[in-house]
């Protein structure tokens, strides 16, 4: 018999593994074709990393709507998968008593959103005396109780390990090149990898969603680029602010967000620049230079000496203004996940959980009585107590051999990483897994050892191993002889 | 849980001059720990030579020279734990370390000092624009490839900053085979030591850009080069200066920072001048009993001065122990006056006894210029130069007797002169 698939789910980023792991709920054979080295390395690995409450978008649109379904499922998310996430709050913050009612209309959209938990201004007094290092021209907030804070990469892979334990495949660097509709009303799907047959096709291919929508149906997507920028600053100012702060937005602009992350540093940003290429994350010195000026009215002095890093990167950003789901007319058993920006991360459960509902209703797959739910986290040396930490070298003594030393990630994290279930194949995929060289030093200290180890998991060369896959590679060759490098 | 009079943190040239400093003192209970395989620190991946000319008055390789202290560790049996991590240092002078071999454990100390050494500044902190790709390392971490791993980063190389592990990075690429493009430093002068401005790029032919900045990292997959223009005083890109080198590799001289997370943890007051602790004369913390050397404390220029830092921080941490380390009575603060950057120690105890060493950096370069120290507004030192420069340390030393009217004084003040134009 022809091996056919029920669903392939094109692209892995947060909506396609949140919707592998919803499928694997039924009875199916499901493959996600990720074009890159890793999954979470698009859209989903460089965002705000903020739950948003629900207030911000249109009430009636899709955005709206699935943010707040989305937003409730966090904390199943969190016991079930072992994501972290932070409750912290929202502020959205207006610099100027003229925003008075611009907030009031925010309040009127999450309420009419059905944004659960606490939804109300405060004023000066009290914006102060929950965030006492807010700028001095801050006026009065928004506060949206229901506001968070997620790891994004470790809800991205939490989704796909689980969705893996529980029968889904995945096939990275297969990249989809065409689909055909075929005569018994399959799909065809084209790969670099491959040409599989597949019932169902889900399109999660983020800023590449339009061309995969456009080669079936006539009800063509546009998918514009916009761009964002961003800093990280040192864990060292972690209680700067306690919510996520947005800044109210205006006539000069939307304001950038300045946000603790659940790992412990403060993020700033992002901008907002349309441009063409879909590949382009460079950063550049107008954007970082934009993001810090908008930063400072929430953070005056901001630290520039303590920055990290700096990144970018890409929103997927239709041309209707609103996430683009479903099956078009045209193309039945096709199911768009399309122009999934913010609040895409908040919704991508609900979104996950509604478009496998759909599939399961158009292919009457039968529940998976054996699905199941839990994911063990990769044990976090850093988070433990000293009983944990004794109790894990007895274990597995890579555990006392601290690798990543700003973050504490250990030889037995890194190892497990790799061994996981659509495990970490390169140094940024070591990263996004344990935080090995997300740290002050950047990699430096820990960048040979992690390459040592990658080379002996894989079975590779040193040579092989890369920073995110394809002519990545960090070393160019051996200064000796290979073999004779340890005389 | 385990007890010791004196425990060192980190094996490097601090570390294991702490332990022999300890030893020649008088103590016997000593324990060195090393999160690395070997001793030695940074100086195992420092295959050049030019070390111990103080010290040893030979030149020596890095290798070398750790092997001298090493050989006196093993000789004075002072015991020593690698593959060791602290991650925790309490003020009651309690650390915790994980290792394979051992687990978790607990150590109990009288004193300990800090040796850990200082980590490189990445790409990330400079928000230098452009992509993210890889082919860029810092120095030090393209060094521990090549010398220690036997891995070469790549051939067609560009240099960013011009501190000493980037200058000596240049001419070892160059020895492997590497075409390195040329040296850009931000600034109008180096950070580094002008023997390896000389030695390692002068000798090679490679060009030295001062006022220099990369302003855009090119390639997607890997790097393939970048732009690099002139700044202006403002230290401020200058548009039209744009000029592109083709590249593989991009090396990151950018400056040290002290690694103090530990230190904090123990309550270890940081001085923000040098991103070190706090210390007296005695090169004591503001934690009683805790006591920091080397380039943790601050960034040295040669080793020889880490060394001799390290054993009078071991000599004093044995006296603590003893209870014969002189309480010193108030503590005189010093102050920073003009040209003067980062100043060890920051405090100088009224009734000091020993000589008391200063060591700093010239925020910039002055020639014929004067180092002066004050004492309630009477100079007490005078020094001329002809030149001070960021990159050479200036370490001096005043005798006791020079230092008796600290039992009146609020400051002591350090500060360079430059003569009027």
């Amino acid at each position: 018999m022809k091996n056919v698939y029920d669903v392939i789910i094109i692209g892995g980023g947060v909506v396609g593994c949140a919707v592998a792991r919803e499928l694997a709920r039924y009875r199916t054979k499901t493959l996600l074709l990720e074009k890159t080295n890793d999954i979470c390395n698009g859209q989903s690995k460089a965002n705000t990393a903020i739950l948003h409450g629900g207030y911000d978008a249109k009430p009636g649109t899709l955005k709206a709507k699935f943010n707040v379904l989305g937003n409730a499922m966090f904390d199943r998310i969190h016991e079930e998968l072992e994501v972290p996430v932070q409750w912290n709050t929202s502020l959205v913050v207006s610099f100027s008593k003229e925003g008075h009612p611009a907030l009031e209309r925010l309040l009127d959209q999450g309420i009419q959103n059905g944004c659960r938990g606490e939804l109300r201004i405060i004023d000066e007094q009290e914006l102060r005396r929950r965030e006492p290092n807010v700028g001095s021209t801050a006026c009065e907030a928004l506060l949206v109780g229901s506001g968070g804070i997620v790891c994004p990469y470790e809800l991205t892979e939490a989704y796909a390990e689980n969705a893996a334990m529980n029968g889904a495949q995945f096939l990275r660097n297969a990249g989809v090149t065409n689909l055909r509709r075929l005569p018994n009303g399959h799909w065809q799907v084209i790969s670099t990898v491959g040409t599989f047959e597949t019932r169902a096709v889900v399109n999660a291919a983020g800023v590449y969603s339009d061309v995969f929508n456009n080669m079936v149906s006539e009800r063509k997507v546009h998918i514009h680029p916009r761009r964002g920028e961003y800093y990280i600053v040192d864990k060292k100012y972690h209680n700067m602010f306690h919510a996520a702060m947005f800044q109210l937005p205006t006539k000069m602009g939307k304001g950038v967000l300045v946000a603790p992350t659940v790992d412990g540093t403060v993020l700033i940003g992002p901008t907002a620049e349309d441009i063409e290429d879909k590949e382009d994350k460079q950063t550049t010195a107008e954007g970082l230079a934009k993001a810090l000026q908008e930063a400072s009215r929430t953070w005056e002095n901001i630290p520039t000496r303590a920055f990290i890093t700096t990144f970018s990167g890409l929103r997927s950003t239709g041309d209707t203004g609103d996430f683009i789901l479903g099956e078009p007319e045209d193309a039945p058993l096709f199911f768009n996940c399309c122009a999934v920006e913010s609040p895409g991360l908040t919704s991508s459960p609900a979104i996950a959980k509604w478009i496998s509902e759909q599939i399961a209703g158009k292919l009457e797959l039968k529940e998976n009585p054996d699905f199941n739910p839990i994911r063990k986290a990769i044990p976090k040396f850093r988070e433990m107590t000293a009983a944990e930490r004794e109790a894990a070298i007895a274990a597995n003594p890579d555990f006392g051999k601290v690798v990543c030393r700003c973050e504490t990630v250990t030889e037995a994290e890194i190892r497990e990483a790799i061994r996981r279930p659509v495990g970490a194949l390169d140094i940024d995929g070591i990263k996004r897994r344990t935080r090995a060289g997300m740290g002050r030093c950047q990699a430096g200290f820990c960048t040979p050892r992690t390459v040592e180890i990658l080379a002996e998991e894989l079975g590779i060369s040193p040579l092989e191993v890369t920073k995110f896959g394809g002519g990545s590679r960090l070393l160019e060759g051996y200064l000796f002889e290979e073999g004779k490098n340890h005389a | 849980m385990r007890k010791t009079d004196i425990l060192i943190i980190g094996g490097g040239p601090a570390g294991l001059a702490a332990a022999v400093g300890a030893y020649e003192a008088g103590a016997r209970d000593i324990l060195i720990l090393d999160r690395e395989e070997r001793l030695g620190g940074i100086l195992k991946q420092c295959i050049h030579n030019g070390f111990g000319l103080h010290t040893f008055k030979e030149e020596l390789t890095g290798p070398e020279y750790a092997q001298r202290f090493i050989e006196k560790v093993l000789e004075y049996q002072i015991p020593y734990q690698t593959e060791t991590m602290v991650i925790d240092v309490s003020p009651e002078k309690v650390a915790t370390c994980v290792s394979r071999q051992k687990g978790l454990e607990r150590i109990e100390a009288k004193a300990i000092i800090l040796c850990m050494g200082c980590r490189e500044r990445p790409r990330g902190s400079l928000g230098t624009p452009g992509e993210r790709c890889p082919g860029i390392f810092t120095a030090g971490t393209a060094q521990r490839f090549t010398n220690l791993e036997g891995l070469m980063p790549g051939k067609e190389v560009v240099i960013l900053g011009s501190g000493d592990i980037g200058l000596i990075m240049a001419r070892r690429m160059t020895f492997l085979g590497a075409k390195v493009h040329a040296c850009v430093e931000l600034m109008p002068y180096s950070s580094g030591l002008k023997r390896n401005i000389v030695q390692c790029l002068d000798d090679f032919g490679i060009p030295l850009l001062l006022s220099h900045t990369v302003v855009d990292i090119h390639g997607r997959e890997h790097l393939t080069g970048v732009t690099v223009a002139e700044v202006g005083p403002d230290l401020k890109p200058i548009p039209g200066t744009e000029k592109y080198f083709p590249c593989d590799t991009l090396l990151l001289s950018v400056g040290l920072i002290p690694e103090n997370e530990l230190s904090e943890m123990a309550g270890v007051k940081i001085a923000p001048t040098t991103s070190g602790a706090e210390v007296d004369e005695q090169l004591q913390t503001s934690v009683p009993g805790i006591f920091s050397a080397g380039n943790v404390l601050h960034v040295h220029d040669l080793v020889d001065f880490v060394s001799e830092e390290a054993m009078k921080a071991g000599a004093n941490a044995f006296r603590y122990v003893q209870g014969t380390l002189s309480k010193g009575g108030r503590k005189v603060p010093v102050q920073m006056g003009f040209g003067v950057g980062g100043i060890v120690p920051q405090f100088v105890s009224e009734n000091a006894e020993d000589k008391v060493s200063f060591m700093f950096r010239p925020r910039n370069v002055y020639r014929n210029a004067k180092v002066i120290v004050e004492l309630n507004g009477e100079q007490i030192y005078s020094k001329k130069s002809m030149i001070l420069a960021p990159g050479e340390m200036v370490n001096l030393s005043l005798p006791p007797e020079k230092l008796a009217g600290l039992k009146t004084a609020d400051s002591i003040l350090v500060r360079i002169e430059v003569p009027e134009a």
